[in-house]
């Protein structure tokens, strides 16, 4: 577990009490390049490197299982960047970019276990591609025709959480239920899958760490020794504060306050974050969670495409960041050292723009919730106040319309 | 004479109140470098420095708390609210100290803050970007709630809001933000604390207030061609409610009709319509109708024109009241 003392950065002692901004700023990236406390995998280069620590549990990735890892996040840019247009033709209301993430999110993603149970926030595409969901099932929420189209049940992945930070402590109380139930520190005999033992993973953002909530779910988490995962992608902005607005000292490092270990992780080396949230849910399944992971990365398009970073952020910054691009880096692996050739790349690229398509073909068909949508389900067990409203408004359609054409407009469960 | 959209209203009106006091200090997420998401504070931490305007961490229980214990020590603190739905994790500072404190230190404590929050739908947001909270303000004794629906009530509102000794929750509508109108800087404005006339007429009293009183005087105009001649009046103020002017309005009409986005159980339209037929009971020639969103959370927005109260459900209401 790291020292919360052992903050300070390779610059000079800090003068007074109160450290400066240049202090405070090396300290957060002081683990950015090139330091011990950053695991790495795969450098920028695209050279495997490694890590006594976490080496072993990537141990199992050959050629054919990073080729994989390639092939996800190629798709998920690829619906991410379709989407984005998609928006800029007027077919999305918004879109939540997720490019520069692919790594942090394909990597925590397939790391976990169909048994796990994951709380996103709104940028979690990749995650909810490993989880199962269709990219297209994504679309409702930012056409505007639904709060999100999956089962959170059935997926294990639940709703995206827009009010930030909330998810955190719904998170450490599904995996408080999982202890309580007895499925974390069962033993895995032979012939078992170890299905039996379940772990939550939490997104939240750099800029979240600041909400009652995360720190409420810190504790709770701690206190009841749930086996949570919190996965924080430090993307460096909360749409224009970087984030130095939001701590003085590097994110991980809060974990040793609550008394659980906190590692900081490449964001950009998909073999990292797979390592690394692979380690972190075997803590929680074994009962030794939870545990804080940040990935640190970088948010390489706007915070949604109402935003304009022109107005708060350097180029200069964002072309640093190119350099660690997340994809490049396996590609360039897959070339020299697993001698994968160009046949796979065009492969990839063909299926992506395929899936591209299919996204936009079905955004574009989506058909416009029937009028009475916002009555149903409001209530488990209905209320007669809804009821109510649903048939007086219905009604006043109907004085509109020519006789009947508004039956069958839904119902309950539309 | 000047025209002014409501955002830039606003950010004048926040200029004008940062010059004249020192103690003024605009707090928020993303209200410095970028100037808001709605750019109603663009310019003034350029202007005024990062000691007055503060990009805070991403917290609004943050944000409102501290800007109590700045009120205690002397400031006047603004807070932004990004948006209505995510002033929740702040309701706890707001309902428990915010509103309290003068009551509780027997008026030795002042609380001269500014809630801002943009508020309403229409935008075609996602999820809590579109949500009308002020029922649960307005029902918090030692809150004022103040609601603005046109430019030249913004920049004198949000002025007088932060000249009030007493804590302002001040809803702004989202969807008027970018619509202009002429402002008349050198006029006396009303009090903040007033309803007001928009437009006077005899047949029936339409009363609404932020972004549905522009809807209200549509409908107005709509009703002339059939002859009738709708007084309009523009609430402002939700808590303390100035019922004088409607009042004095139904008395003459006896017909009311409130509009409003919020959900109507338990708001300040049901509000309106309780203290109205206390007072109007033998002037009215029909029941109150409210005309508000449904008791649903805010829909997904491909169904929010369902969901807001437009011209042709208020004039639904209209023609129901004058049919009674
Ligand atoms: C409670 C709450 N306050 C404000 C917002 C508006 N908002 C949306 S995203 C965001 C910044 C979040 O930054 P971070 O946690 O770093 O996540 P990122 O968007 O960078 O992935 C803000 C302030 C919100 N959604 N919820
Ligand atoms: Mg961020």
């Amino acid at each position: 577990m790291s020292d919360p003392h052992d903050w300070a950065p390779s610059v000079p002692a800090v003068p007074d009490k109160r450290p400066s901004r240049e202090h405070v700023l090396a300290a957060l990236k002081a683990t950015d390049e090139g330091d011990p406390n950053l695991v790495q995998l795969l450098t920028p280069e695209g050279e495997r490197v490694s890590d006594p620590r976490f080496d072993h549990f990537a141990g199992d990735v050959d050629s054919a299982a990073l080729q994989e890892l390639y092939r996800d996040m190629v798709l998920v840019r690829r619906f991410d960047r379709e989407a984005n247009a998609l928006q800029r033709q007027g077919q999305l209301g918004i879109w939540v970019p997720l490019l520069g993430q692919e790594a942090a999110q394909i990597g925590a993603g397939r790391a976990m276990q169909p048994q796990d149970m994951v709380f996103p926030s709104y940028r979690e595409h990749g995650v909810a591609w490993t989880r199962g969901i269709d990219p297209t099932e994504l679309l409702g929420i930012f056409r505007g025709t639904d709060h999100g189209g999956w089962d959170p049940l059935a997926t294990r992945f639940h709703l995206y959480t827009i009010v930030i930070g909330n998810q955190c402590l719904n998170a450490t109380g599904y995996a408080m239920g999982q202890r309580f139930e007895g499925r974390v520190g069962n033993a895995v005999g032979a012939g078992d899958d170890g299905s039996m033992n379940e772990a939550t993973v939490c997104f939240f953002g750099d800029g979240a760490t600041s909400q009652g909530d995360v720190h409420e779910g810190f504790v709770w988490a701690a206190v009841y020794d749930a086996p949570v995962v919190f996965y924080c992608q430090n993307n460096q902005w909360a749409i224009s504060e970087p984030t130095e607005r939001q701590s003085r000292v590097p994110l991980y490092k809060r974990a040793a306050g609550y008394g659980f270990p906190g590692v900081r992780v490449d964001g950009n080396d998909v073999l990292a974050c797979l390592a690394v949230t692979r380690w972190a849910l075997e803590e929680c399944r074994t009962g030794n969670g939870p545990v804080l992971v940040e990935a640190f990365t970088y948010r390489m398009d706007a915070h949604t495409t109402s935003d304009d970073p022109s107005r708060y952020r350097l180029a200069d910054e964002l072309e640093l960041w190119k350099l660690k691009d997340p994809i490049e880096r396996v590609r360039v692996n897959l070339v020299r050292e697993h001698a994968v050739g160009q046949e796979f790349f065009a492969d990839v690229q063909a299926e992506s723009d395929a899936l591209a398509a299919r996204f936009r073909e079905h955004c574009l068909q989506m058909p416009p919730p029937a009028p009475d949508r916002m009555f149903a389900n409001v209530y488990a067990e209905g209320s007669p106040t809804i009821d109510a409203q649903r048939a007086e408004y219905l009604a006043y359609l109907e004085s509109f319309e020519p006789e009947g054409s508004l039956a069958g407009a839904g119902g309950e469960g539309v | 004479m000047t025209v002014l959209t409501m955002a830039k209203a606003l950010n004048d009106g926040l200029r004008a109140a940062m010059e004249r006091d020192p103690k003024v200090l605009v707090m928020g997420e993303d209200v410095g470098k970028l100037g808001g998401v709605f750019r109603v504070t663009d310019g003034l931490q350029k202007d005024f420095g990062e000691q007055r305007v503060l990009d805070t961490p991403l917290a609004e229980s943050g944000i409102i708390g501290t800007a109590v214990g700045l009120a205690i020590r002397g400031f006047r603190p603004v807070c932004e609210i990004q948006f209505d739905g995510f002033v929740f994790p702040g309701f706890d500072q707001i309902v428990s100290q915010l509103a309290k404190l003068h009551f509780r230190s027997q008026g030795k404590v002042r609380m001269p803050v500014v809630v801002r929050i943009p508020f309403g739908g229409g935008i075609g947001a996602v999820e809590h970007h579109s949500e009308s909270p002020e029922s649960l303000f307005a029902h918090v004794a030692g809150l004022k709630v103040v609601a603005c629906s046109n430019p030249a009530d913004a920049y004198w509102m949000i002025q007088q809001a932060i000249d009030c000794d007493d804590p302002v929750i001040f809803f702004e509508p989202k969807r008027r933000y970018w619509e202009k109108a002429e402002v008349d800087l050198d006029a006396a404005p009303p009090p903040l604390f007033a309803s007001r006339v928009a437009r006077a007429g005899s047949t029936l009293t339409l009363a609404g207030y932020g972004p549905v009183l522009r809807t209200c005087l549509e409908a107005a105009t709509a009703a002339e061609a059939d002859g009738h001649d709708i007084e309009v009046i523009d609430l402002r103020a939700l808590s303390p409610l100035d019922l004088g002017p409607v009042i004095e309005s139904v008395r003459r009409t006896g017909r009311l009709v409130v509009v409003s986005e919020a959900p109507s159980e338990a708001s300040v339209t049901a509000e309106v319509a309780a203290r109205v037929q206390e007072q109007c009971f033998h002037s009215l020639e029909a029941p109150v109708i409210r005309v508000t969103g449904f008791d649903t959370p805010y829909p997904p927005s491909k169904c929010e024109e369902d969901y807001l109260p437009d011209l042709d459900r208020v004039l639904d209401a209209v023609d129901r009241s004058l049919a009674w």
